[in-house]
């Protein structure tokens, strides 16, 4: 295994692999001896997940919708189309379909069977997202999931839950904040969360980030 | 099939607990799994939801127990071996102890900037929708034993068709070696006394994505 891939521990008890890392280690070992693998390229896909592909990109598509609105049409209306259309942003695949959050409804998103998530413009998911707790519950108590992340919808707000149950994937368009108007897209960029574009949170107020 | 995996609903599990500034990967191992995964889906050994339906027969105590990197390492050794490609004694070993048999395609670094934009799951349909926007449904009481992305607690329900998500990819007979048998996607949202009874919460509408032959007319 490469060398950058060693831990060196300092403390004793600290020193034993453990099972996954013996594992893993072993797996991967045998899937480059075999040469199904390559290692240079399993370092690539790291390095992209860790740097490149993240809630960013997710972030950048809001501010946009925010600042344009013939582009939050075509969003809407068909969002891999749109995020494809702004060529500096990642690639996108197919089947991605944006949903917006209005003072009436609140939009939530969840895969209750495994962990189905927009990763081309949220990156990898969240633990909690992947989760027992929020997995189970999204679909049945999501006032009460939106209370663990201290969260409190008006009564008035409705809630829709999208169960990514096949390969189409959602990214909410959350409201955009009071107090506001005339930022610049790069600043509105600044206010989105990733939650928010979950839909387990808001986004930001600008007294948050001031 | 009937699994712990199928979470929708369930209690017990406590509350969501988020963490801050949380990590991509929280252990190198998770790194490299999650990296393997990747190289050998771009390799062609395996379809999305053939290793989906590794992860759900997993032990339920296993299942339960294990972190989702964990998870996904155990289904990957399961599929490994089931397809022939890595057999256990080489995984105990630590070394390859035959050699490797031909795959597809091997995945380089070159190629990585394209694994990172999904594939799309959209086919030729074999006939026309049988359903649009705003038709009412009843999806069906089923329960095979095999890989479905019907959730249980959206069987037997009424709801209705909210979108034409066209035809893709199915994953009941793809994930158990039967072809991809396109069949057209619809949302369907329910309302939440439908899935929950009458102390659901008011406002609650629930949708999920579903595929045709999940559905008979209402």
């Amino acid at each position: 295994m490469d060398q950058k891939h060693e831990h060196h521990h300092d403390d004793e008890h600290d020193s034993e692999l453990s099972e996954m890392q013996l594992r893993v280690r072993a797996l991967e070992t045998v899937l480059t001896e075999k040469g199904y693998v390559d290692p240079a390229a399993l370092d690539a896909i790291i390095e992209a997940y860790e740097t490149k592909v993240g809630p960013h990109i997710g972030a950048r598509v809001v501010a946009k919708a925010w600042s344009d609105p013939s582009f939050k049409r075509a969003l809407l209306d068909d969002a891999t189309k749109a995020v494809l259309s702004l060529g500096a942003i990642n690639r996108v695949g197919d089947h991605l379909i944006a949903v917006e959050n209005t003072p009436k409804l609140h939009n939530m998103i969840v895969c209750t069977l495994c962990s189905c998530y927009p990763w081309e413009v949220l990156g990898l998911p969240p633990v909690w997202y992947k989760s027992a707790p929020y997995r189970s519950r999204a679909v049945n108590d999501p006032r009460g999931v939106l209370a663990d992340f201290g969260v409190k919808l008006p009564v008035g707000t409705a809630i829709r839950v999208w169960d990514s149950t096949a390969e189409t994937r959602f990214i909410v368009l959350p409201m955009r904040p009071t107090g506001t108007e005339g930022w610049s897209e790069e600043k509105l960029a600044g206010l989105v969360t990733r939650d928010s574009m979950i839909g387990t949170g808001l986004a930001k107020a600008p007294s948050e980030v001031a | 099939m009937d699994g712990v995996h199928d979470m929708g609903g369930m209690h017990g599990f406590g509350k969501v607990e988020p963490e801050q500034n949380e990590p991509v990967f929280h252990d190198d191992w998770e790194r490299r799994l999650y990296a393997l995964y990747r190289a050998m889906s771009y390799a062609g050994v395996w379809v999305i939801d053939q290793a989906r339906f590794a992860r759900e027969r997993l032990p339920p105590a296993v299942y339960l127990a294990s972190s989702y990197y964990r998870k996904w390492e155990l289904g990957m050794e399961k599929l490994l071996a089931e397809l022939g490609l890595v057999g256990p004694d080489e995984l105990a070993a630590g070394h390859a102890l035959r050699p490797g048999k031909a795959l597809k395609r091997k995945l380089a670094a070159r190629d990585v900037p394209n694994i990172v934009t999904r594939g799309s799951y959209s086919r030729a349909p074999q006939a026309p929708a049988r359903f649009k926007p705003g038709d009412r449904i009843r999806t069906k009481n089923i329960h095979p034993t095999t890989h479905t992305r019907l959730p249980r607690y959206a069987r037997d329900r009424i709801g209705v068709i909210e979108a034409v998500r066209g035809c893709h990819v199915f994953p009941d007979t793809v994930a158990i070696d039967k072809g991809e048998d396109p069949q057209w996607l619809y949302t369907v949202v329910f309302d939440g006394r439908e899935l929950w009874g009458e102390d659901a919460e008011p406002s609650l509408k629930v949708s999920i994505e579903a595929f045709e032959p999940y559905l008979d007319p209402a």
